[in-house]
């Protein structure tokens, strides 16, 4: 037992680093890509098309990972890529995270009425695919950086307010909110004083898996073609290529997928590390 | 009389829930840039056509008064037609839907199956590797979701060893003539195992998509369940009898840890249910989902509506299915 136990108080530590070091390496890499990048990653040259990555036969050095089928340089896309992947993750991870996280809170402390539109509001966008969903908006609003951050914001909100809602709720009835009461706390007080700092180490776990999420979304919309723009070089939109020319050139997919997999695997899983590094009860 | 109370209450908000994804929809659609009418009509067209055409769809009158008479077509079964397809939708649904039910239904038994064993033998294993193991997979599982999975699984199973079809729901070169939509049901009920195969072949790797963060999640709860019941007195008493482990964890704990588990695969189901929509575009699968977004992306705005109303229908019943089963199941619930 004392192994076990020895064990599992280690793995966060290693979780926390491995993941935080791929995040920090993806950051540096979006923020640098203009610097380190090879190539132009729009720049096309139809004479070396599907060039295999150099570990091949028949592959060109210039080009370390290969050419998709317009000959565009697939390293120096999957750069600038994570420069998009990042931006969406940040700015709609955040957003979603604030709306959701406010609107679970005031249904979870205060109730009444707001409680009620909330819960039923989540319950509607409950009954709705979410990828459906995303597309639908985008095919409203119009496609752009933009339309995506506000797909995920609209569709994504109500697992903030699910979690928060209940956790709310569940903190409200503990004794240590009534004291705060007894003592002459307004109500508003109460909710950042007492009830936020304690649903916090929750709404941190679940922001870091939004924004894998997010990237997920984005990726899904580009996939069907309906995300930021064609001239952008995106994740997605290399998958959905690379995708299509599997049989011919599987360097176009697997490479901007496996970057994702880790992406996202190591934005779930800081999440989860930060929680147990952070939660008095596990700590 | 609890529980009818509790049942009725459950039933107006689902009502509730209904009307509000049908106002949804009915709003999104009505703010899709781009005037249907004039796509309907020939360029040399004059303002009264537009007028008899607006007339004819209703929708000169107002947006409450279209609203009302869309909701009433809607319950009598009428969802209009499709544009682009120039067939009604409700016939383009229903053709579409069994396919994708057939896929989520196989994909639970997938996660169901996957997660189950996994969490039995880990509970068997407790406290060793493979324990760990177990748990690292389950891990990884869960982060990713089931579009990541789906490409994993095309890279592996479809190009690296190719032993399933990574598109298509049925080989045409079977030639094999199906009396319903319901493709797999159908070849299993007229015992055409050759067809079977082929359309396992198929839905495989989707359903595996689809089944593997659930039955990641499964796992965990199960696990976690089973974990509890295991220091119980009962526990301890089939011990004593000299019951083997493996036994111990099937006949006793398993009924005992199971509940909550049933609980969530029936809220996890719609989940997968919604998942199906890219699944079915990765694997060019001819279900509802990969029909509504060639829908969205020709803009053919009664077939959306339908897509996503039966959708939300078919979300909503299952809530409520579960729901039900819920109260039926647990006694504390069903003796109140």
């Amino acid at each position: 037992m004392l192994d076990a136990r020895g064990q599992i108080r280690r793995l966060p530590g290693v979780r926390l680093w491995l993941s935080g070091g791929w995040l920090a390496l993806l950051v540096l890499a979006a923020i640098f890509a203009p610097l380190i990048s090879p190539h132009d990653p729009l720049a096309q040259d139809l004479f070396a098309g599907r060039l295999p990555p150099v570990w091949e036969q028949g592959s060109d050095p210039a080009f370390l990972l290969g050419t998709d089928s317009l000959g565009r340089d697939v390293l120096s896309r999957m750069l600038y890529g994570a420069r998009l992947a990042l931006i969406v993750a940040l700015v709609a991870g955040t957003l979603t995270c604030l709306i959701g996280a406010t609107l679970g809170l005031i249904a979870g402390f205060f109730r009444g009425w707001a409680d009620l539109i909330i819960s039923r509001l989540i319950d509607i966008w409950m009954a709705f695919p979410p990828v459906l969903f995303a597309i639908l908006l985008i095919a409203v609003i119009g496609t752009g950086l933009t339309s995506v951050i506000v797909a995920i914001v609209v569709i994504d909100w109500t697992r903030f307010a699910r979690v928060v809602r209940a956790e709310a709720m569940s903190q409200g009835a503990m004794d240590y909110v009534a004291s705060a009461q007894v003592a002459g706390r307004g109500r508003l007080g109460t909710a950042m004083t007492e009830i936020l700092p304690n649903v916090l180490p929750t709404i941190v776990a679940l922001l870091t898996l939004e924004m894998g999420i997010a990237i997920i979304v984005e990726a899904i919309l580009s996939f069907v073609n309906l995300s930021i723009s064609t001239d952008q070089p995106t994740w997605g939109g290399m998958i959905a290529e690379g995708r299509a020319s599997i049989y011919q050139a599987w360097w176009v997919l697997v490479f901007p997928l496996f970057t994702l997999f880790l992406t996202v695997l190591s934005f779930s899983q800081f999440g989860e590390g930060l929680k147990e590094h952070f939660d008095p009860v596990l700590r | 009389m609890q529980i009818a109370r509790a049942l009725i209450t459950r039933l107006i908000t689902t009502l509730v829930t209904l009307l509000g994804a049908a106002v949804i929809v009915f709003v999104v659609i009505r703010v899709v840039p781009g005037n249907p009418i004039a796509m309907m009509l020939p360029p040399g067209a004059t303002d009264a056509d537009i007028d008899r055409l607006k007339a004819l769809y209703g929708l000169d009158k107002s947006i409450l008064e279209q609203f009302w008479i869309w909701i009433g077509n809607v319950v009598q079964g009428d969802f209009g037609m499709s544009i682009t397809l120039r067939q009604p939708v409700y016939d383009l649904v229903i053709g579409r839907l069994p396919a994708t039910l057939e896929l989520s239904i196989l994909a639970l038994l997938i996660a169901v199956f996957l997660g189950g064993a996994a969490a039995l033998t880990a509970t068997l294993y407790r406290g060793t590797k493979i324990e760990g193991g177990i748990d690292v997979a389950g891990g990884v599982a869960l982060s990713l979701p089931d579009f990541l999975w789906g490409l994993a699984l095309i890279l592996v199973l479809g190009v690296l060893w190719p032993l399933f079809h990574i598109s298509g729901r049925v080989s045409p070169s079977l030639g094999f003539e199906f009396g319903s939509n319901f493709y797999l049901f159908e070849a299993l009920a007229r015992l055409q195992f050759n067809v079977v195969g082929d359309l396992i072949a198929h839905m495989l790797m989707p359903a595996l998509a689809l089944a593997i963060p659930l039955a990641a999640i499964i796992l965990q709860l199960l696990k976690q369940s089973l974990k509890e019941c295991m220091h119980d007195d009962y526990i301890t008493l089939a011990r004593t009898k000299g019951y083997s482990e493996s036994s111990i964890i099937l006949r006793d704990a398993l009924p005992n840890a199971i509940l909550p588990t049933l609980t969530l695969i029936g809220v996890q189901f719609t989940f997968l249910i919604g998942g199906t929509v890219i699944i079915e575009r990765l694997f060019s699968y001819e279900g509802l989902g990969n029909m509504a977004i060639d829908a969205v992306i020709n803009r053919d705005l009664p077939l959306i509506q339908g897509i996503v109303l039966v959708f939300a229908l078919l979300f909503t019943l299952v809530n409520l299915v579960v729901d039900m089963t819920y109260a039926a199941l647990n006694p504390r619930l069903r003796h109140a």
